[in-house]
């Protein structure tokens, strides 16, 4: 089976939400309220147990190819963020129960008949999107479309996309296509317009990755994620050494004690006073 | 300066609700307690300590269980943590961990098991006292990940501090239990200075708000309070002045440390 894998292109993205509607009634994901955030035009806010398609509106100085007719106008950048199915992936390796797979496909896919809700996973993304659904019990994220992938179908929000700001394909060839688009963009003076693929730090890129203007992290994008397994090794040694002290600790506290106690001869002297 | 979306905070907070923090205190003693049990045993002291302690581990073991199986979102699924064995997840180790520590605890609080039973529950009681660290400490949450090495042995000293505390509370006076609250009592004080010293970006809810204050007066209470009050005097009140506070602090070390991962999780990016 191929990997697939998201491209999503803030340089075409008109903030339409198009893909977080797709998402919610393909899905059949529950309405999150009617919250005004009062940021921009984004009352969506992040993305959720109950939002797996996340349009954010960052607000810039007017720049080049990103409207702003006027000087004292700001420019728009809409980004449709989404579970980024790490290529190593924290919610899937703190899974107690192995809920959350990697399917044949390389897309991370939380099995709904196994969570049990213990919320690990929540704690070990760290891109803040899987979470628990209160009144449910269990975590949810983006599926990928599994279903619809099995089937040969694009995921619904790709499907939905009218400016074809997320694409959807094989992983390689949409590297290939990420890299052509940001060479463009800069030959067309947009030199701010980066890939946001963190190849290089332990998460070990993403499949779902995104074209942005400027810096990532004003797209809640963070610039350094860390899988949380990196840890483990630290904190493992630790609990070792830490298990062992205190079983030698308490071992030669009963050693020597009873040594002193058996030195007099008598068990009471053994005790403290009272 | 970095750029923020609005500064919307990047990462979920914790979900866990009292019942971890709980947990990881009443599982932190009950583990202590297999270990103390297990060694009083061994080396032929008292008989009734050995008992006691055991007692404790058995009724925490399964108690521990009950906590943590009541804060799934579908506790009735419980049993799906047993599905797979993960090394790489702290929280499939520390289940399978929990569930044979309730088994063998239970067993070697009967007699014609223990001589089995207790040396089980101890070794894995010594991974109660310290998974609870690594499950946290191998997270995205900034402050718990910091402190990936220093947790394990926090709990630990925490957990076998409450252990000698509740067996002073049932009369214990072997001299051996009053070293145990009183190593476990310096250790917190030494790790107590160790997060004050250390200020980091990350480390801010260990010291700042609502879970500052939780920290700090579980540190004093588990750490500095009873060492003081174990050596100031011989008198059996101050020993138990000095139980209550180390259970008191150990109860909150914990409540404070998740207290602090929430708080650290809604920080701004």
């Amino acid at each position: 089976m191929p990997t697939t894998a998201f491209l999503t292109d803030s340089t075409l993205c008109i903030g339409c939400k198009a893909c977080e509607v797709a998402c919610k009634e393909y899905n059949q994901v529950p309405a999150d309220g009617y919250e005004f955030s009062g940021r921009s035009y984004d009352n969506t806010v992040h993305l959720g147990h109950s939002t797996w398609r996340h349009v954010a509106f960052v607000e810039m100085d007017t720049a080049l190819g990103a409207g702003g007719n006027a000087g004292e106008q700001i420019s728009w950048s809409f980004v449709s963020d989404v579970c980024k199915h790490c290529e190593h992936a924290g919610c899937l390796e703190a899974c107690p129960t192995g809920s959350i797979v990697r399917t044949e496909l390389a897309t991370v896919y939380v099995q709904p008949d196994i969570c049990n809700g213990c919320g690990y996973c929540v704690v070990g993304c760290p891109f803040g999107v899987i979470d628990r659904r209160p009144d449910d019990g269990r975590a949810f994220k983006c599926t990928f479309c599994y279903d619809r992938q099995r089937d040969g179908e694009q995921p619904a929000c790709a499907k939905a996309c009218p400016t074809q700001s997320i694409l959807f394909g094989e992983i390689d060839e949409l590297r290939a296509r990420a890299d052509e688009r940001v060479a463009a963009l800069h030959a067309r003076g947009m030199r701010d317009a980066v890939l946001y693929d963190p190849r290089e730090t332990s998460v070990g890129g993403i499949h779902a990755m995104f074209i942005v203007r400027g810096d990532p992290a004003a797209y809640n994008l963070p610039p350094q994620p860390e899988v949380p397994t990196i840890y483990l090794r630290d904190g493992w040694r630790s609990a070792a050494v830490a298990a062992i002290a205190a079983v030698a600790g308490t071992a030669l506290a009963f050693v020597a004690r009873r040594q002193l106690g058996e030195g007099d001869g008598s068990r009471s002297r053994a005790r403290l006073t009272s | 300066m970095t750029a923020t979306y609005y500064d919307v905070p990047l990462l979920k907070p914790p979900v866990w609700t009292w019942e971890v923090p709980l947990y990881f205190f009443v599982g932190g003693a009950a583990g202590g307690a297999a270990i103390i049990g297990s060694l009083a045993d061994w080396t032929g002291t008292d008989g009734t300590l050995a008992r006691d302690a055991r007692w404790i581990a058995a009724a925490g073991g399964p108690l521990s269980a009950a906590l943590l199986t009541a804060d799934l979102g579908r506790p009735e699924r419980f049993l799906n943590m047993l599905r797979v064995f993960k090394p790489q997840s702290a929280m499939s180790v520390g289940s399978w961990t929990l569930t044979a520590f309730s088994a063998s605890s239970t067993a070697a609080a009967l007699p014609p098991l223990s001589a089995v039973a207790g040396p089980v529950s101890a070794a894995l009681g010594a991974g109660m006292l310290t998974y609870t660290g690594v499950l946290i400490g191998a997270t995205a949450i900034p402050v718990w990940n910091e402190n990936v090495s220093l947790l394990p042995v926090h709990f630990a000293a925490s957990g076998m501090g409450s252990a000698a505390a509740l067996l002073t509370l049932f009369g214990h006076d072997e001299p051996a239990v009053n070293d145990i609250a009183l190593a476990a009592a310096a250790v917190e004080t030494l790790i107590g200075a160790a997060i004050e010293r250390r200020e980091t970006p990350a480390m801010a809810p260990l010291r700042e708000g609502p879970s500052g204050w939780i920290i700090r007066t579980g540190g004093v209470l588990s750490g500095p309070v009873p060492l003081l009050l174990r050596t100031a005097s011989r008198r059996r009140s101050w020993r138990t002045a000095a139980s209550v506070a180390a259970l008191a602090g150990s109860l909150l070390t914990r409540l404070g440390w998740i207290a602090a991962g929430r708080a650290s999780a809604r920080k701004k990016p």
